[in-house]
């Protein structure tokens, strides 16, 4: 059985700045566990066998480009998507809580 | 129904060249048939008719000028909306991201505009690609035209049902665990993801970095082979792309020949979980491809049994970490709380009215296996178990050129079946998932209809790693014996759909 609880997925979902209802809660812990529990299967097949990891399909190294300045977005443009701003700049809600 | 878009691309190319067919004249035809056919469909998130046919027009006008075209030129195309588009809204499915219009074409996209292809749609998906069925897009599902109570496939449901439905000759789609080749075997189309690298991800929303590909989507293998052969090559803007070219996939397509060749056929693939019907159309094809002249092996890939489980470790580690981008600041959703909150309530906020349930589960799954105290149990395993699914598919081309297994263990299902049952939808990527753990390249090509409900069933192929050809050798010369022997296309056997007017 996993350790997946609700306290626990309420820390998660913290951790990935995301709001839950306690109805969300109680259906993702129940969902979570089933697939967690399916997943630890990764560690049968590793029985007994030492094998380094993969991260990444097709390895390369070092990729790297001449230096020189390209054409890029403009400030307009890099801002056109944003919820909120002005004087060039993203503008967003306060930093740093009152406490 | 206008004759034009039950062509196969490659009869519209030939049109096109010889002035018999103009662009608008294929254009407008695509057009009218989504007017028709779209709203039950629901292929596309996002048509604009009017930017369609300038380019169509600007294409027309090119060629009475005498310019030197792409083999492309003027012909229609639908495009995956996880893909970015200056001109039109880009949603990858999510509510997170409705509305937003990107600053920049992916390099696909810039590659299909230079190349004289008029965008006619963008299609639907599940929310950020996370989905087997397209019931997870923010935006309702699209269905299957075969039969519409039942899912196109996913992520890419609207990009296979888009081509099932006539309503686009050939569709860009990508491919994470399968959202390209699913969707192609259960709408009776062809779908390819290519080798990893092959093709630029400068534009694809990303959802996990070391898995996502993108592709082409069409009725026959010979098109998506023109279509891979214009969007592959090395791109500066993405790091991981190949630098070196794979060579002509359309030469490829036009063999038509199998013989010698070495097929093997993956032992874990295929019995227990395979729907009849799916499994008798696999066993014929396998005897044609002996009778044209192959070698038919056995292979065995032992660690296959794992790779869904790895794969859910690693899709949903890389997806927690692309998906933190969506943030409330730089673009789309901002949602903000009662009184004065800081900028991490309201990113919270956001992200809870923005994201679908999957898209959450996989997040906050994902953050779970790369947390400290899990990931070496989870993460660290799920690496290591994909350095074993390599080096299966390393011992299984020893022995074959290609191999082949059932693309999809089922026909299509019902919308609503699997909705609330994470795990029995994540079982239809089980035979399309080990190529994307390992790099290579992979296809599904129609392969008949199922016995016991008459739905479309696919074959899969895989090559190694820049081997991509292969698959569209091979691919073509099943094509062929398959209609010569039906008479007619697979897509050919669809029932027609209700026109509304």
């Amino acid at each position: 059985m996993s350790e997946i609880t609700p306290d626990l997925v309420r820390h998660l979902a913290g951790l990935s700045r995301i709001l839950v209802t306690d109805e969300e809660v109680e259906r993702f812990t129940e969902q979570l566990s089933l697939i967690v529990d399916s997943v630890a299967k990764v560690n049968e097949a590793l029985a007994g066998v030492d094998v380094p990891a993969t991260s990444h399909p097709i390895p390369m190294a070092n990729v790297f480009r001449e230096d020189i300045v390209e054409p890029s977005l403009t400030q307009a443009e890099a801002l056109s998507g944003a919820p909120d701003s002005g004087e060039g700049r993203f503008r967003v809600a306060a930093i740093l809580d009152e406490e | 129904m206008s004759e034009l878009i039950r062509k196969n691309a490659s009869e519209l190319v030939e049109l096109l060249k010889s002035g018999q067919v103009s662009s608008v004249e294929i254009t407008q035809a695509h057009l009218d048939r989504s007017a028709a056919v779209d709203q039950d469909v629901h292929s596309y998130l996002f048509q604009n008719a009017e930017t369609a046919l300038a380019a169509a027009a600007d294409i027309d006008r090119r060629r009475a000028a005498g310019e030197q075209l792409h083999e492309l030129a003027g012909l229609p195309i639908a495009v995956k909306d996880n893909l970015t588009t200056t001109d039109a809204p880009t949603t990858s499915g999510s509510k997170i991201l409705e509305g937003w219009v990107p600053p920049y074409d992916a390099t696909v996209v810039k590659k299909i505009r230079a190349a004289g292809l008029p965008i006619l749609g963008k299609t639907n998906l599940d929310e950020f690609a996370m989905g087997s069925s397209t019931e997870f897009s923010a935006f309702g599902p699209s269905r299957n035209p075969w039969d519409l109570n039942r899912i196109p496939g996913g992520s890419g449901g609207g990009s296979s049902s888009v081509v099932a439905s006539f309503q686009a000759p050939i569709a860009l789609g990508s491919d994470t665990g399968g959202s390209i080749r699913f969707p192609a075997s259960v709408t009776g189309t062809v779908g390819n993801k290519p080798t990893y690298g092959a093709v630029s991800r400068y534009g694809l929303i990303a959802l996990a970095s070391s898995l996502d590909q993108v592709g082409p989507v069409s009725r026959n293998v010979l098109d998506s082979a023109l279509l891979q052969d214009l969007i592959a090559g090395h791109d500066p803007h993405d790091s991981t792309s190949l630098p070196e070219s794979l060579g002509s996939m359309a030469d490829a397509a036009r063999k038509l020949d199998v013989k010698g060749m070495r097929i093997g056929v993956i032992k874990e693939l295929m019995g227990e979980g395979f729907q009849p019907g799916v499994m008798n159309r696999f066993k014929e094809s396998i005897n044609l491809l002996q009778q044209a002249g192959a070698e038919i092996v056995e292979v065995s890939c032992p660690n296959f049994e794992y790779a869904i489980a790895a794969y859910y470790l690693i899709l949903p580690a890389e997806a927690s970490s692309n998906l933190a981008k969506f943030d409330s600041v730089r673009f789309g959703l901002r949602v903000a709380p009662e009184g004065n909150p800081t900028i991490e309530r309201v990113m919270a906020a956001t992200r809870e009215a923005g994201f679908g349930p999957e898209v959450k589960r996989r997040i906050i799954l994902g953050t779970y296996a790369l947390s400290s105290g899990s990931y070496e149990h989870f993460y660290g395993a799920a690496l290591k178990v994909r350095t074993l699914i390599q080096r299966d598919f390393a011992a299984a081309f020893e022995k074959a050129d290609v191999l082949i297994s059932p693309t999809a263990p089922t026909t299509a299902f019902k919308i609503g079946e699997k909705l609330e049952d994470p795990l029995a939808m994540y079982l239809n990527d089980i035979a399309t998932i080990p190529a994307n753990l390992a790099g290579i390249p992979g296809m599904s090509v129609p392969n008949g209809l199922a016995d016991e409900d008459g739905l479309p069933t696919g074959i899969q192929l895989l090559a190694p790693a820049r081997a991509d050809a292969r698959l569209y050798q091979v691919g073509a010369a099943l094509e062929k014996m398959h209609e010569d022997i039906w008479g007619k296309r697979m897509i050919d056997f669809a029932p027609e759909l209700e026109v509304r007017s």
